[in-house]
């Protein structure tokens, strides 16, 4: 499969899934169970309205979900508490497998919610989502549930114009377009077809979460990609355009942070792979610059890409599902 | 016998109260998925066409929008000898350009329009989840009505349209508006609504030691409205609801405008004073020899069924029994349309809020519980004829 057909038959829109009536059916037909992960860090503004809504929506009136978790990095704010109020589990992220100790980042959340929850497709989906609707989840799951041969769904956004005729660019945002693509571009030609590689909302297979790493930090959503890409091929892989997504925009230093932990991200891997020589011991600090008068400074972030494990050699995990017969 | 049967109804109110309370959720995120999709009047089709398909995924029957933008749809009743009006009006003052954003905490929800009326269409796509959850079948037919083009130049265009074409007979109405729960109108006010407009013209002479602007010839219409002397019965009452006018700091307005509405208890006190405005409009014109127009587009004539109307008084008994305070007013809003075609009907309100009308509207989430109980009730008592004018 080329990336051209790959375009084709593997990249959806939520629009084309809205009998849910069918989709439950269809999901309870193949005994599928479904999990929806948002991992938090001070989101007590947004958080209260994506439990309501998916619960409502999406567990109460279609029971496409099976369970809703919160699982939070140690938020000093109220998030926790909205979360469960709304009915959502919610769990810190510290309190997961305990004994594996505890690391700070987003994929640290998105590992141990493949321990802590139980179904057999996880949705991960930000806390800081604006505008959230049901289908930013069944867009996602659909393609899992109606195509077995699809292992990992990716979100895109896409707001047609009206006023829009004939061709014009599309594409992610900043890091994306200035990192992302141009690395896919040269190192991973076929992963370039993914609109928008670093979008935080994704529906995945168990199977295929379990016997991947996951880096702890920035570095999970490109990792993520190219292990699957590597393990079983372009046509795992499917994206949906999910229309529009409001959210907090970042300042381009934060940006600078992300694109910093993607790098080191993609350089290890595609050392271990093989696809560039061997690198020498990289730094972990990104440098950035703040003036004041007439002195300039330097600031100094680590931004260490530490990798957690596939979470199928972790004993407790392996205890947990019976995998050691 | 009625009153035996009614007081069944006021018993139950406790077990609907602990139902009601466990399908807040559905509302509030009925609410959401409502309120942020912008709905001007004359510009609400991707509303009603949502709510529609709400309409559609409860498992209404005869589902539509009609050519005015009207969201229809029937719950069959087991018997369905009689029809039940459900309203509310899916439109808002709100221009699409506004940030929509709906905060949800806990125990409020926040964002332009919340209450009015993103809150009463939300009961509406609610309600079949209410009633299943509280296990009510009713006899009747309970005709839902998200209605189009109600506020403003709107003048209640949807629910008109319908009332004028609907086959069904309707044995009362039940206009549902977010807020404020406790308060019912079962009166309509005699009531005119429109814009002045004073444009001055481009070829003015502003060397004159005269010249004005338009705010200021505005102003002087608006000095002269407040002389109109205002009787106390009928009672009646001028309000200014907003002005525009001008372009900066120090430029001379060319272009000013007054929004007002004219209220009565008496049709014939509401001519009267638009005649008077009418007079001071082009009193003003002839002296500033500024362009002013005077456009009324709203018109409501009084009416309304009596305070001891058996609807009125179940209503009343229902929030009595609920404890919350009952307060009965006039409305000028969809209320008018069903006293025009002689059906009794009412407005409630489904909970209290605050900052209405600005964009920081919000709704208070508790009170809804009681609020849907409220409403339930009322279908209840309507259902079985004991709201009808000799029960």
């Amino acid at each position: 499969m080329n990336i051209h057909e790959w375009l084709n038959s593997n990249t959806f829109t939520y629009r084309s899934f809205w009998d849910l009536k069918h989709l439950v059916a269809e999901k309870e037909n193949k005994g599928l169970r479904v999990s929806l992960c948002l991992p938090t860090l001070n989101e007590e503004k947004t958080i209260g309205k994506e439990v309501l809504i998916f619960k409502s929506e999406l567990m109460t009136r279609y029971p496409l979900v099976d369970e809703i978790a919160v699982i939070d990095s140690g938020s000093s704010d109220q998030t926790r508490e909205v979360a469960a109020q709304f009915g959502a589990d919610v769990y810190l992220a510290s309190d997961i497998l305990p004994e594996m100790g505890s690391k700070k980042g987003k994929g640290e959340n998105l590992w141990k919610a493949l321990y802590q929850l139980s179904g057999d497709i996880i949705v991960y989906i930000d806390a800081d989502i604006k505008n959230i609707r049901p289908h930013f989840v069944y867009g996602l799951v659909a393609p899992l549930i109606y195509r077995p041969e699809i292992k990992y769904v990716k979100a895109f956004y896409e707001r047609p114009l009206a006023a829009a005729n004939g061709v014009r660019p599309i594409g992610g945002g900043r890091v994306t377009e200035i990192l992302i693509r141009p690395l896919f571009s040269l190192f991973f030609p076929d992963l370039a077809g993914l609109i928008q590689p670093l979008s935080g909302e994704y529906a995945v297979r168990r199977e295929v979460l379990e016997q991947i790493p996951f880096p702890i930090g920035y570095g999970v959503e490109t990792s993520h990609l190219i292990d699957v890409y590597r393990k079983w091929g372009l046509q795992a892989i499917a994206q949906t355009d999910l229309d529009q997504r409001v959210h907090r925009n970042q300042p381009t230093r934060d940006l600078g942070k992300m694109a910093f932990g993607i790098l080191q991200t993609f350089l290890s891997r595609a050392e271990k792979m093989g696809i560039i020589g061997k690198l020498p011991d990289l730094g972990t600090v990104l440098r950035q610059f703040q003036v004041q008068g007439e002195e300039y400074k330097i600031q100094e972030f680590d931004i260490p890409e530490e990798e957690r494990p596939p979470m199928i050699s972790i004993p407790a995990y392996r205890k947990k599902w019976g995998l050691d017969g | 016998m009625a009153k035996q049967k009614f007081q069944v109804i006021l018993d139950r109110l406790p077990e609907l109260a602990v139902r009601a309370a466990g399908c807040v959720q559905a509302l509030l995120s009925n609410l959401v998925l409502i309120g942020e999709i912008p709905a001007p009047t004359f510009g609400e089709d991707r509303r009603v066409r949502f709510i529609a398909d709400r309409f559609a995924e409860n498992g209404l029957v005869s589902g539509s929008v009609d050519e005015k933008g009207n969201a229809i749809a029937v719950m069959p009743g087991s018997k369905g000898d009689r029809n039940i009006l459900l309203e509310a009006h899916a439109d808002t003052g709100i221009p699409s350009s506004v940030d929509h954003t709906i905060l949800v905490e806990p125990d409020r929800v926040m964002g332009p329009g919340v209450a009015n009326n993103s809150l009463g269409v939300a009961v509406l796509a609610a309600l079949p989840h209410f009633l299943e959850k509280m296990e009510i079948v009713l006899d009747s037919n309970i005709i839902f009505l998200a209605s189009s083009r109600s506020l403003a130049r709107g003048n209640l265009e949807g629910l008109r349209f319908f009332l004028e074409n609907n086959n069904l007979p309707l044995c009362a109405g039940i206009c549902v508006d977010g807020t404020q729960l406790g308060h019912l109108s079962i009166q309509s006010l005699a009531m005119m609504r429109g814009e002045i407009t004073c444009t001055v013209p481009e070829e003015y002479d502003w060397t004159r030691f005269h010249a004005t602007g338009a705010i200021r010839t505005i102003n002087e219409v608006i000095n002269q409205i407040n002389a109109i002397p205002l009787p106390n019965k009928p009672r009646s009452n001028i309000a200014f609801g907003s002005i525009y006018g001008g372009s900066g700091f120090n430029k001379v307005a060319r272009h000013a405008v007054l929004r007002f509405e004219i209220r009565s208890e008496d049709d014939a006190m509401v001519k009267k004073i638009l005649r008077q405005i009418r007079d001071i409009c082009e009193d003003v014109s002839s002296q500033k020899e500024s362009r002013i127009d005077l456009d009324v587009f709203t018109e409501r004539k009084a009416g309304g069924i009596p305070f001891a109307h058996p609807l009125s008084r179940r209503a009343r008994k229902i929030l009595e029994t609920l404890q919350i305070p009952c307060r009965v007013s006039p409305s000028t809003s969809e209320l008018f349309a069903f006293i025009d075609r002689g059906i009794p009907a009412l407005s409630i309100g489904i909970t209290s809020g605050e900052v209405l009308a600005y964009p920081d509207e919000l709704v208070n989430v508790p009170p809804m519980t009681a609020g849907m109980t409220q409403l339930a009730a009322l279908l209840l008592a309507i259902d079985g004829g004991y709201c009808d004018e000799h029960s």
